[in-house]
């Protein structure tokens, strides 16, 4: 009974002040608009990292038979060969601080994990990315001193310096991660602020019910509770429409176009909005709340 | 039931006391009428009583609670047991009379059927008996006002305090107020009402407390206004 007179006092409440609450549900859907892609920027620098670009330095790929490289002639690498080049790397210690092995198997599964939103990720086959070693220096800079070590050595296909190719993308993605979250913040402290007002304006309309509320002496509960549910109403109403943004940007920005048109990268999709929504929803959900909490406990006082 | 000992009332940023060492017993059952000039500390008096103030000395005891010991989250639990009616009614605009009388049942969470019971037995009660849908407006003062004693009578307080409640009505409905309240007090309800209405005291021949100054200069059973002077 006392729910159903709850749920009819903030349906009223909405309805009375229907301006400040879809003004609440505007600022908190560009507020988590922005928050999402500092998000989604800093997903997508994980996501072209992969598994191993923060762990190692240099990668020896070995020769398999469907290698195009000349120095493998068309031949898979042997086990001597393998472990003549592992008797090499551990030799250059202190200099090449750890080795990884990575077979056929486990580079397959880490690439379908990385390029989850790629066209590409159904054609390839285990066996398509070569077994390899993944070399971590103690001093990165010296990357060049295995590079040149390894390059044309019997079994070895290919060495690779990730940070090369990479970094050029890191730095565009910190500015867009940076100037997202600044705004973002900015933005949060727009809802703040708003739904603070939105209940002090909305307390201040409904004092004669509250007054004649506290005379008959309903409890703290019922009197706040109404205006803090409209406030979350609002609030995650607001984070639900920037969610639909922010999938909408996913999908006809990344799975439908990027992802399609640049393959050697790995790009984020609509799978990571997923991912980071639930926090949003709860971030919001907390924000609401305290906001509300405190609002009311200073104006609207028993 | 309620009882004042050596109450002193000073309101911030004023020299002079709202009330002063004042010692005042109502018992239960009893109806009183607390009397004096504007600014004579009557509606402080109450206000106190109902904890919206709370005393700067003495101590206040309202239906076995110690108010200045009362804390905060319990004032509500201290309100259900005390009905209120104003000067200016204070009825909500947009509800009917019926609905201005169940929102108090209402706000405590009692049940449809229960309120679907008890609403009505109450206005019939101060003889409202098929004005339910009315909105205030569409009433007279003294309608209205019967409405908000309807209020503050459904949740069957024991203590029902009236701060001047006949304040915006012509003689005839004050007198129709106060005897509604008389009939009120007659099932047991405690009341008290503030009042300057010298007509309304005299008729009715009740215990009047009068108050001069923040100070109580007269307390006698079956009392007259100014009859001290």
């Amino acid at each position: 009974m006392r729910l159903q007179f709850i749920l009819s006092e903030i349906w009223i409440g909405l309805r009375r002040n229907l301006s400040m609450a879809i003004s609440v549900v505007l600022v908190t859907m560009v507020s988590m608009y922005l928050l999402g892609l500092g998000l989604l920027a800093q997903r997508q620098a994980d996501t072209f990292k992969g598994y191993w670009y923060d762990r190692v330095q240099v990668t020896i790929f070995m020769c398999t038979e469907d290698s195009g490289e000349p120095a493998c002639d068309k031949k898979a690498v042997t086990e001597e060969q393998k472990n003549a080049i592992k008797a090499q790397l551990d030799q250059m210690r202190p200099l090449v601080k750890n080795v990884y092995y990575e077979s056929e198997q486990q580079a397959y599964d880490r690439f379908q994990k990385q390029f989850r939103n790629s066209p590409l990720a159904g054609n390839v086959r285990v066996g398509d990315i070569p077994q390899n070693f993944r070399v971590q220096l103690s001093d990165p800079t010296k990357y060049e001193v295995i590079v040149s070590s390894f390059e044309g050595a019997p079994g070895v296909g290919a060495v690779q310096d990730q940070k090369k190719v990479l970094d050029k993308f890191f730095k565009g993605i910190n500015y867009i991660t940076i100037f997202s979250f600044v705004l973002a913040a900015l933005m949060v402290l727009c809802a703040v602020l708003l739904m603070a007002t939105t209940i002090r304006q909305a307390a201040f309309s409904r004092r004669r019910e509250t007054g004649i509320m506290k005379l008959v002496g309903a409890s703290n509960f019922t009197i706040r509770f109404p205006f803090m549910m409209e406030t979350l109403f609002s609030s995650l109403l607001g984070a639900a429409a920037a969610t639909g943004l922010l999938w909408a940007t996913a999908n006809y920005g990344f799975n439908r176009y990027l992802n399609q048109l640049i393959l050697d990268q790995a790009f984020i999709g609509v799978s990571d909005v997923w991912a980071i929504t639930p926090w949003m929803v709860v971030g919001v959900a907390v924000l609401s709340i305290g906001t509300s909490w405190v609002t009311l406990w200073r104006y609207l006082r028993v | 039931m309620i009882r004042f000992e050596n109450v002193t009332k000073v309101y911030p940023r004023s020299s002079r006391p709202a009330l002063h060492d004042i010692n005042l017993e109502v018992n239960r059952g009893e109806f009183v009428f607390v009397v004096g000039q504007s600014g004579s500390g009557k509606s402080t008096l109450l206000r106190l009583a109902l904890r919206e103030e709370q005393a700067t000395k003495g101590t206040v005891l309202v239906a076995g609670h110690e108010l200045g010991r009362l804390p905060h989250r319990k004032v509500p639990r201290l309100r259900r047991e005390i009905g209120t009616v104003f000067q200016d009614f204070r009825l909500l605009p947009n509800k009917t009379v019926y609905q201005n009388v169940a929102f108090a049942l209402q706000v405590l969470g009692r049940s449809s059927h229960a309120i679907r019971q008890v609403v009505p037995e109450t206005l019939e009660m101060v003889g409202l008996a098929g004005k339910e849908k009315r909105l205030p407006h569409e009433l007279s003062g003294g309608e209205q006002q019967r409405v908000a004693i309807a209020r503050a009578f459904v949740n069957k307080p024991a203590i029902l305090l009236a701060d001047e409640p006949t304040g915006n009505l012509d003689p005839t409905n004050s007198l129709d107020i106060v005897r509604l309240l008389d009939r009120i007090n007659r099932t047991g309800t405690t009341i008290v009402m503030a009042t300057h209405d010298d007509d309304i005291v005299n008729q009715l021949r009740k215990r009047v407390v009068e108050l001069d100054n923040g100070e109580v200069i007269r307390d006698e059973n079956q009392g007259v206004y100014g009859a001290a002077r």
